[in-house]
């Protein structure tokens, strides 16, 4: 190539990278603050700043900004030096990071003053969901477009995972948030009842399935073997997890729903299918940790490796959990304890975040012209505390949720309840206290992290990158 | 009555949920007959060193995958799930619900029986139906009255001698069975300065400080705006629509002049829910004694 060289598009992935980190900061910290009003509920000050209106901004700042930015930051990264192509899209690409700011800013502002859908996970007004889907249809442009002009024939395995996290969320945003609006603040579902509900958490569980596994899986398939310095396991096994798990996922959401209103025969549909997503979901895992074997010394002393390989343990152990979950007369148990509450953080803090935190310490030395982290032991340190973290939670809200199922079914010989609801509450204080301190723990991190990400950008150079060429193809 | 409002959408759901299943099957075999060629790589590079083994799926894995696929379909034969196809074993969640709730009605109907058989005064004073009915209290009343009974604003106390409806026996189960709409209509007609007199009137009916000249103006509006009406010409109230005794100390919504000055404007509007739906009989019969031992001894 003659002339100017071809250089990578840094500048957004440096954008979405910072912010992965602030937004975490900020997410984690109310998660802490809703954690704390548990164990002491005189701190839920006024309206604005309740238990009932933090929790959907805790968990839309957790899932959309944090997890959300870390997503695009590997997103853009990946696709990039795995199409040897410059990012596609033009204006498109900034607009896809302002705009995705705008919404988060918008969603602190409106769940606070109560301007909700109430829809979990999707509570954000008409207004914000307009601009979502601007956003993120722009996001498909420029990843499906950058795919369209790559240099390679063959579609890396992380592309895949990034396009159907892409295309099924945006389909699931649309479907889900359909709504006649009332003003600018306030709209009704289109959706009644029981059909509601079924929208509502096939929603839910796909943007647990495509949002935070799939989208997650191809942060791993591109890290993973990266940091590893090793080629990934099995590409069959890949192939059939991959199509095994974006099929079946779809089925899965009727399992939030058991013993409810839902017919009887879509329950058990979400609930065999929800058992049979245990071999797809593994398969990622496998495939991770697999990569590593010859290699198992590298552990040791890579951080970044650790915070990889555990983000895979915590996942495979979820998902594990999650289809035992599913099975009915388990579900009979452990639903609307913090059994579930503990389920989501394991996959949340314990693959989610380490899988992203690990993603973003590779990626920070290299945006910012640097050779490595400022310092490799704080990022050990990092590890040691989130990995506590995590583990205070999980087990706290194991312990708290199965004694809230067993207390709350309890009954005594003459067939009343053995324990009144609010018994369960005061049984559940010392977990709860727990939990708040593995929170505090895994906050702490993320703010190791931030002192750690400055240091490396202080003067540093962030020189985009020349496009490096396609090795020499496979005949 | 089936789910669905056509036979297509039956045959689509056995479709689609048996070609899903089947799908899984067939991607695993299809691929698990790939040539492989273990510890080399497939012969593509990305990114200067991406690379991936072709390797086989581990055995135990794709083992893992044909037993949950077997395991659905099993499921799927015994129970509902095929569209309207209600599965080998009958199941239903209604059925289960119902099986168990009678098993458990079975087991504690002479129990329920015999004090059922008992006056309500009798059962009062009866330890152990007691003990249920604290019990009974705890799951289905505290909410709104209290874990001790006492209540709070526009919730009222169980615990003392006085009654919106009355505390005799028999009262106290029609309230528990069939509920209480309580209405005070509201007065903003009067105008706010007629209402603060009116508020004042009633802070002096039971000893409350207050301004004597407005309390004085107050009682002849009392009578004039039909007060008495509900609340008696003695102000003392009228079980039978549950007006409230304005001359004792017992306040549901407040005694301060600005609280009453607030209930005379707006009015209030209040409701005890109806349980015998819900309940059955027994259960409100045993509630109705504890309730009543709540108050025994209170003046």
């Amino acid at each position: 190539m003659s002339g100017t060289q071809t250089t990578y598009n840094d500048k957004v992935v440096r954008q979405f990278a910072v912010m992965t980190v602030i937004w975490g900061i900020v997410g984690m910290l109310v998660g802490v603050i809703i954690a704390a009003q548990l164990v002491w509920p005189e701190l839920n000050f006024g309206p604005w700043l309740h238990f009932g209106r933090l929790r959907p901004l805790h968990t839309n700042a957790v899932i959309f900004a944090f997890g959300g930015c870390a997503l695009f930051a590997t997103s853009y990264w990946c696709v990039q030096r795995t199409s040897h192509a410059r990012l596609w899209g033009g204006p498109l690409i900034p607009f896809t990071f302002w705009g995705w700011q705008l919404i988060i800013v918008l969603a602190a502002v409106t769940l606070p003053l109560g301007i909700t859908s109430g829809k979990e996970y999707a509570e954000l007004e008409w207004p914000i969901d307009l601009l979502i889907t601007a956003v993120w249809v722009s996001y498909a442009l420029v990843f499906f477009g950058t795919i369209a002009v790559r240099k390679v024939s063959h579609i890396y395995v992380a592309n895949w995972f990034f396009g159907a996290f892409i295309i099924a969320v945006a389909l699931l945003h649309i479907v889900n948030s359909m709504a006649m609006p009332v003003n600018l603040t306030k709209s009704y579902s289109m959706y009644s009842g029981v059909q509601d509900a079924m929208i509502q958490w096939w929603y839910g569980h796909n943007a647990v399935g495509f949002f935070l596994t799939a989208g997650f899986l191809g942060m791993m398939y591109y890290f993973v073997p990266k940091q590893a310095g090793r080629p990934v396991y099995s590409y069959r096994l890949s192939v059939v997890h991959f199509w095994a798990l974006i099929f079946t996922y779809m089925w899965a959401g009727p399992h939030h729903l058991h013993y409810t209103a839902l017919p009887d025969w879509t329950q058990s549909v979400g609930m065999v299918f929800s058992l049979i997503l245990l071999a797809p979901s593994w398969g990622g895992m496998i495939n991770g940790i697999m990569t590593l074997s010859g290699a198992w010394h590298k552990l040791r002393d890579d951080p970044v490796l650790k915070f990889l390989i555990t983000s895979l343990s915590f996942y495979g152990m979820s998902t594990f959990e999650g289809p035992m979950m599913s099975i009915k007369t388990v579900n009979a148990l452990s639903h609307y304890t913090d059994w579930t509450v503990g389920h989501v953080h394991s996959g949340a803090l314990g693959w989610v975040a380490m899988v992203s935190i690990g993603s973003i310490y590779y990626l920070l030395p290299r945006l910012f012209g640097k050779s490595e982290m400022y310092s490799t032991k704080l990022v050990t340190a990092h590890f040691w505390v989130a990995t506590i973290g995590t583990v205070l939670y999980i087990a706290s809200m194991w312990i708290a949720g199965v004694m809230q199922g067993l207390m709350w079914r309890a009954v005594n010989a003459d067939g009343t309840l053995a324990y009144s609801f609010v018994e369960s509450v005061k049984g559940s204080y010392p977990f709860w206290a727990i939990r708040w301190l593995g929170g505090v723990l895994f906050l702490s991190g993320m703010l190791i992290m931030a002192y750690n990400m400055f240091k490396t950008m202080a003067g540093g150079k962030t020189q985009d990158m020349p496009v490096v060429a396609p090795a020499g193809h496979h005949a | 009555m089936s789910d669905f409002v056509s036979d297509f959408w039956n045959l689509y759901v056995v479709a689609i949920v048996v070609g899903s299943i089947l799908f899984c099957v067939i991607l695993l075999v299809v691929q698990g007959k790939a040539t492989f060629t273990p510890g080399k790589t497939m012969g593509h590079v990305w990114d200067e060193t991406l690379e991936e083994y072709n390797n086989p799926m581990p055995k135990w894995w794709s083992w893992m995958f044909i037993i949950t696929v077997i395991f659905a379909f099993v499921y799927l034969a015994l129970y509902p799930g095929l569209g309207n196809f209600k599965g080998m074993l009958g199941w239903t969640a209604v059925g289960q619900h119902k099986a168990e709730v009678d098993k458990m009605d079975a087991t504690v109907k002479p129990l329920f029986d015999k004090y059922m058989a008992m006056d309500l005064k009798a059962v009062a004073a009866d330890k152990t139906a007691m003990e249920m009915g604290k019990r009974l209290y705890l799951t289905y009343c505290m909410q709104c009255h209290g874990a001790d009974a006492r209540g709070a604003k526009g919730f009222p106390n169980l615990t003392d001698a006085d009654w919106l409806y009355g505390g005799e026996p028999e009262q106290i189960k029609e309230t528990i069975s069939n509920g209480r709409m309580g209405v005070m209509p509201p007065h903003a007609q009067l105008g706010a300065d007629t209402i603060k007199d009116v508020a004042n009137f009633v802070r002096s009916l039971s000893g409350l400080p207050n301004d004597a000249t407005r309390a004085a103006k107050g009682k002849e509006t009392f009578t004039s705006a039909g007060c008495v009406g509900c609340h008696g010409p003695e102000a003392k109230g009228m079980h039978a629509i549950g007006a409230p005794n304005l001359t004792d100390k017992v306040w549901l919504y407040g005694s301060s002049e600005a609280t009453i000055t607030e209930t005379i404007t707006k009015g209030r509007q209040n409701q005890m829910p109806a349980w015998k739906e819900f309940l059955g009989e027994a259960k409100v019969h045993l509630l109705s004694a504890y309730v009543l031992s709540l108050s025994q001894g209170a003046k």
